[in-house]
């Protein structure tokens, strides 16, 4: 079974798009900033295809995760997708040149969620 | 001024809404099938409803009754076309289910540029084009495919006039950007308006959108070397779907692809066009 991580500070956001994950036939971790997020990865990173991660967080934010993630070629197959409330295009272009994937913008719906996952090759 | 007094009264006595009559709801059907084709048989009654009640409440008038009354009575007014409009469904996405669009990308694009090589001409119709995202997820893969200096024509058409305006202005929704585009061709094709994002004309000048009703597409423009008429024909009775699917093959360059919906075929429907399956897209090829 493919394992996704859902880092976000909301736990309603987590359940909301854990259980969405779970929907697509994903087995969900979750974790509530970028620090708890990279230790989480370093202990089951191997088995880890999908990041859904938010942007603002205490103790690392999203973006600062993204890097330190794409510093690590240990992860370089890694899909990591930006789930964020920050809409600026250069927000957007830095979440990229950071090395994230795909990037959605708050409010999502499932099919949002959906329709992003099938451009990574995420879901059939 | 039409007189709708006598009508019926706005509740019954349970205190419901006056309900759409036996009647009434074959006026409206076979009014919707008259102007635009679309089928609305027994199980999709509720489509009535809930399509057409924000008309009536505009109207200031007091039921589906009412609305069918007035439309009987009078014969040139907007409402007759907005009805219309609301009765069928615009419901699209940037690069809808992929596979059509990754077969171009992958297959169909490069044996047209080998083809159609030394004239460096192509043509596209996006046959039901909605609010336009087909039509111009179209035009940037052409443009993300190396056609920049090539000749190229995308027409995007559709019955509904309001929902062509939408297209060609080329201003989404964020919502609407949200689904299916990649996010690549977001930062690199779209600038930010206020809560929207706007097409850069690069883009909005490739597609010319125009008014069509299908049904009358025998002599449309052509010929196209690619035509997507996608999650349309559910809607039509098979007699029709066969009339525009040879109306289609009738511009379709020779070699030339359709694409339709994922839920449409052309089984029992047209015996010459070819099935191609790229992936995990079915397309229909037009014979040499
Ligand atoms: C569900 S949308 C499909 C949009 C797009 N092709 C896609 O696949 O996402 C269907 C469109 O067909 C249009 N339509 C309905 N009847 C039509 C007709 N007789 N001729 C042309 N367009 C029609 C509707 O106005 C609507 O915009």
């Amino acid at each position: 079974m493919a394992k996704a991580m859902v880092v976000d500070d909301s736990r309603a956001i987590r359940l909301i798009l854990g259980r969405t994950l779970e929907g697509f036939g994903y087995q969900v971790c979750q974790a509530a900033n970028g620090r708890e997020a990279l230790a989480l990865l370093h202990r089951e990173g191997d088995d880890l295809n999908l990041v859904l991660v938010d942007w603002n967080m205490p103790e690392m934010n999203g973006l600062d995760f993204v890097k330190e993630v794409r510093s690590n070629p240990r992860y370089s197959k890694l899909a990591l997708m930006m789930v964020t409330t920050e809409t600026h295009i250069d927000q957007v272009c830095a979440a990229l040149e950071a090395g994230a994937n795909e990037y959605v913008m708050k409010p999502f719906t499932p099919e949002i969620i959906a329709d992003k996952l099938r451009l990574l090759g995420c879901l059939q | 001024m039409t007189n709708l007094s006598g009508v019926g009264p706005l509740f019954d006595a349970t205190g419901q809404v006056e309900r759409l009559s036996r009647d009434n709801y074959r006026f409206l059907q076979r009014y919707v099938l008259d102007g635009s084709g679309i089928v609305i048989d027994s199980e999709k009654d509720y489509l009535f409803e809930a399509r057409l009640m924000p008309l009536v409440r505009r109207e200031n008038l007091r039921s589906l009754n009412d609305l069918c009354a007035l439309i009987k009575a009078t014969a040139a007014t907007p409402i007759r076309q907005e009805i219309l409009e609301a009765m069928t469904t615009n419901e699209t996405l940037f690069f809808r289910d992929m596979a059509p669009f990754e077969a171009l990308r992958n297959s169909i694009l490069p044996e047209l540029k080998a083809k159609c090589g030394p004239a460096k001409r192509l043509r596209l119709w996006s046959a039901a084009a909605s609010s336009g995202q087909e039509a111009y997820s179209l035009a940037m893969l052409l443009l993300e495919g190396g056609f920049q200096n090539w000749n190229l024509q995308i027409a995007g058409t559709d019955i509904a006039e309001s929902i062509l305006e939408r297209a060609r202005t080329g201003r989404y929704s964020q919502l609407e950007v949200n689904r299916g585009l990649p996010v690549h061709y977001l930062i690199k094709y779209f600038t930010r308006h206020g809560l929207e994002w706007q097409l850069k004309d690069e883009i909005r000048r490739m597609v010319r959108f125009e008014r069509l009703d299908l049904r009358r597409a025998t002599a449309g423009p052509g010929p196209f070397d690619i035509v997507f008429c996608r999650n349309v024909l559910i809607y039509f009775d098979p007699t029709t779907k066969r009339q525009i699917l040879a109306a289609i093959q009738s511009v379709l360059a020779p070699g030339g692809y359709l694409s339709l919906g994922a839920a449409e075929t052309i089984i029992n429907l047209n015996e010459t066009l070819e099935k191609c399956v790229f992936g995990k897209a079915t397309l229909y090829r037009n014979p040499e």
